[in-house]
């Protein structure tokens, strides 16, 4: 009860401390214009909804819908003329289908005339026209137990040769049963764990300049009989076991290495809720190396915003000025912001919670592509990847599997002929 | 009834009808037919946090040329309705070719999207409607014969789960049957076996799934059995009793006789909605193991890239399945329409 209302009460200073600043004349007039914001929540995109909140006035209406079914609403909430929401906040593996539908515009203009001095860094641009500005940064990266590594004598993996050698002795030794972890879920999860360990072992997507998948090849095996082999050590449920199931796995000690997002990293390391020892000896590292390519086996991931084309120019320019007003340097200085994310804005201060994140980025890791048609490829992968994990075909026959289910959805949606 | 008044007695419904059920069934069954136009693909540089590299995007300008000319997409037919991820015609002949025998026909059919949430979707229908509406009346029976005073509170208690959101109520079962839950740890203990794990085989899978959907609906069966029992024709009974008729006897002749319209009803009602399974799937997390047609339909509408026709077909597959599926009820109401007249 004490513990709850210290959390109350400190809420309630920080959103004091919140709006003294914005009513302190930071910069956020933003005219007249309607803002509707939708997006994905997490606390870093709240403070960016809370910062464009407040640039709500008499003439200028302020709203945002944050929530976790973001994707399944931004098409159809950007489809109308003019559109319900003016805004939306993206990743680079969301923005795509949004530009297949032409539904935001290039902001070059309004950047030009109300945000002269924007990085380079946090524009993202598509055949030299600025299409969202990124906020904050995201990557994959292992965490690991550094007392159940020690009390076996390993060091912290670098390359998943060495998670399974760790996960070896762990389990011969009869420290841990099962201990690797990852959100293996059957669908996106999966999907993305085979992208990033594809990633690892150098491969291409699509053959060149075409949507005609190539998984189908040694890399593709490659990829596939990794995976197979960590999931050996891992909780015998894996398929059905999200990053929310995962991190709960984490929190109760069930496992030693897993790889997991650096936005979710803070909760990993929160003793509230976690069995004792196991916050105080999660420790973070960069990505996990596979095989010989030199690419590490995770992808790099923006969030940003972007404007959509369905609205008014007014609205637009409103749009724009409240979400620049959103992301301004000076939402650093309010209490807990700077830990909240790794932000692509001047003057952050990288935090120890930052350090898997930034270890990714130094590593050489790659994006995550923007392909229009990337997501096909992902929904067969996390679909027909089942089959292989649970024994019940050849790697061979489920890539082939994956390419022919791409392949009828690439011929649906006119990507393919 | 006269036509006249017929026709104004039914005009509010015919419309709610036309306007509810008939049209949208009509707009779904047109976007079936069409696809989106071909996509011009061009390649540009994409500059981000992270550096630039050349990558592929839609040539706006030039692919809304071709979807102004073709507002509704291209005309398809019923090419989707054939492709690997629905009927999957050429597929399923060169199975058929290649395959010696039956059962590697079949085993390999389940590897198809469609064939493989049919094979959940019919057994999970079949089991299951049938041994709810068994335990409807036996729940029925054994609450009828209570004394008055803790009816109540035992018929609350029966509804239980049925008055759980469906979502809500398989997230919970799906803690509870984890390795480490309460239900997973008994299930271990009984069988002495500390591996077994309900999450991770398919056989298991489908029996949780299964047991979940009897459970959720059995209450269902059991309140309109129940309501049935209160208008048994305590005649007919008695003269049973005199005639020296078991218990069992009684329930075979009498009891049952009475309730077989309300059975049909239910096996009506529970047809269709088991045909339609879905929240358990989500809520299990059990993709990997079972699938759906509404679940094929939720997975091409949630998707990074909405799949609209796939979307379109797979329901207008699911509305002629279940109206093949209530066909042999539908004829037999018929019938005894016909009869009485």
């Amino acid at each position: 009860m004490k513990h709850l209302k210290i959390a109350l009460l400190s809420g309630v200073a920080a959103f004091a401390l919140a709006s003294t600043a914005y009513a302190d004349g930071h910069a956020c007039d933003i005219g007249e214009g309607r803002v509707s914001i939708i997006g994905n929540e997490f606390p870093a995109i709240q403070t960016l909804g809370a910062g464009a909140a407040a640039c709500a006035s008499d003439s200028a209406e302020v709203t945002a819908n944050l929530t976790k079914e973001h994707k399944n609403i931004q098409v159809p909430g950007m489809t109308n003329n003019p559109a319900e929401y003016t805004v939306a906040i993206i990743s680079n593996g969301s923005i795509a289908p949004l530009m297949t539908d032409n539904l935001i515009r290039p902001l070059d203009d309004l950047i030009a005339a109300h945000a002269p001095d924007l990085p380079n860094q946090q524009k993202i641009t598509l055949d030299g026209k600025v299409m969202a500005v990124a906020f904050m940064a995201n990557a994959q990266h292992m965490v690991y137990r550094s007392d159940i590594l020690a009390e076996a004598g390993l060091e912290a993996p670098k390359s998943y040769e060495d998670v399974l050698a760790n996960a070896k002795v762990l389990r011969e030794k009869g420290i841990m049963e099962n201990p690797v972890g990852g959100a293996y879920s059957a669908g996106w999860g999966i999907g993305q764990e085979f992208n990033n360990m594809f990633i690892g072992h150098g491969g291409e997507f699509f053959k060149a300049g075409t949507a005609e998948a190539n998984i189908n090849n040694e890399k593709g095996v490659a990829t596939l009989e990794m995976m197979k082999a960590l999931s050996e050590y891992m909780n015998p449920d894996f398929l059905a076991l999200n990053n929310n199931e995962i991190s709960a796995e984490w929190k109760a000690g069930n496992v030693a290495m897993l790889q997991m997002w650096g936005s979710r990293t803070p909760a990993l390391l929160d003793p509230e809720g976690s069995v004792e020892g196991v916050a105080e000896n999660t420790a973070l590292t960069g990505p996990m190396m596979v095989g010989d390519s030199g690419t590490p086996a995770t992808t790099l991931w923006w969030d940003g915003w972007t404007i959509a084309s369905n609205v008014s120019d007014a609205d637009a320019e409103a749009s724009f000025k409240a979400m620049m007003a959103s992301i301004d340097p000076s939402i650093l200085e309010q209490e807990g912001v700077n830990e909240q994310a790794v932000w692509l804005i001047e003057g952050y201060e990288p935090t120890n919670l930052s350090e898997g994140v930034f270890q990714t980025i130094k590593s050489g890791a790659t994006p995550y592509p923007t392909l229009p048609y990337i997501g096909l490829l992902h929904t067969a992968l996390g679909a027909e990847l089942p089959d292989f994990m649970q024994g019940k075909e050849s790697a061979e026959q489920t890539l082939a599997d994956v390419e022919a289910a791409y392949t009828a959805a690439a011929k649906e949606a006119g990507f393919l002929q | 009834m006269k036509h006249k008044t017929f026709f104004w007695f039914f005009l509010p419904t015919g419309l709610a009808m036309l306007l509810f059920i008939f049209l949208p069934i009509v707009s779904v069954i047109s976007q079936s037919l069409h696809v989106p136009v071909d996509a011009v693909l061009v390649t540009v540089e994409e500059c981000g946090p992270f550096g630039c590299k050349p990558s592929t995007t839609i040539d706006q300008e030039a692919t809304q040329l071709l979807r102004d000319a073709n507002p509704l997409g291209q005309w398809a037919g019923l090419e989707i309705y054939f492709d690997r991820s629905h009927l999957a015609v050429a597929e399923v002949g060169e199975l058929w070719r290649n395959s010696e025998s039956w059962g590697a026909f079949f085993n390999r059919l389940g590897n198809l999207p469609f064939y493989r949430a049919m094979a959940f979707t019919l057994t999970y229908t079949f089991v299951a409607t049938p041994l709810l509406i068994i335990f409807g009346l036996m729940i029925a029976l054994a609450v009828n014969t209570l004394s008055s005073w803790i009816k109540g509170l035992v018929i609350f208690f029966s509804l239980l789960p049925f008055i759980v959101t469906p979502l809500v109520g398989s997230l919970i079962l799906f803690w509870m049957i984890d390795a480490r839950g309460v239900v997973g740890s008994f299930i271990q203990w009984v069988f002495n076996d500390p591996t077994l794990s309900l999450k991770a085989s398919t056989p298991l899978t489908w029996i949780t799934l299964i047991v979940y959907g009897i459970w959720h609906s059995a209450p269902f069966a059991f309140v309109i059995f129940y309501a049935g029992l209160q208008t048994l024709p305590q005649d007919t009974l008695e003269s049973a009793v005199i005639d020296g008729a078991s218990r069992w006897q009684r329930i075979r002749y009498v009891v049952i006789p009475h309730l077989t319209p309300l059975v049909t009803f239910v096996a009506l009602i529970q047809l269709m909605d088991n045909f339609r399974v879905f929240e358990p799937i989500v809520g299990f997390n059990a993709e990997a193991h079972a699938t759906s047609l509404s679940w094929i339909i939720y997975n091409d509408l949630s998707g990074e890239q909405r799949l609209l026709t796939s979307a379109a077909s797979t329901s207008v597959l699911t509305i002629l399945c279940v109206a093949i599926l209530l066909s042999p009820v539908l004829v037999r109401t018929w019938r005894d329409f016909n009869g009485k007249t």
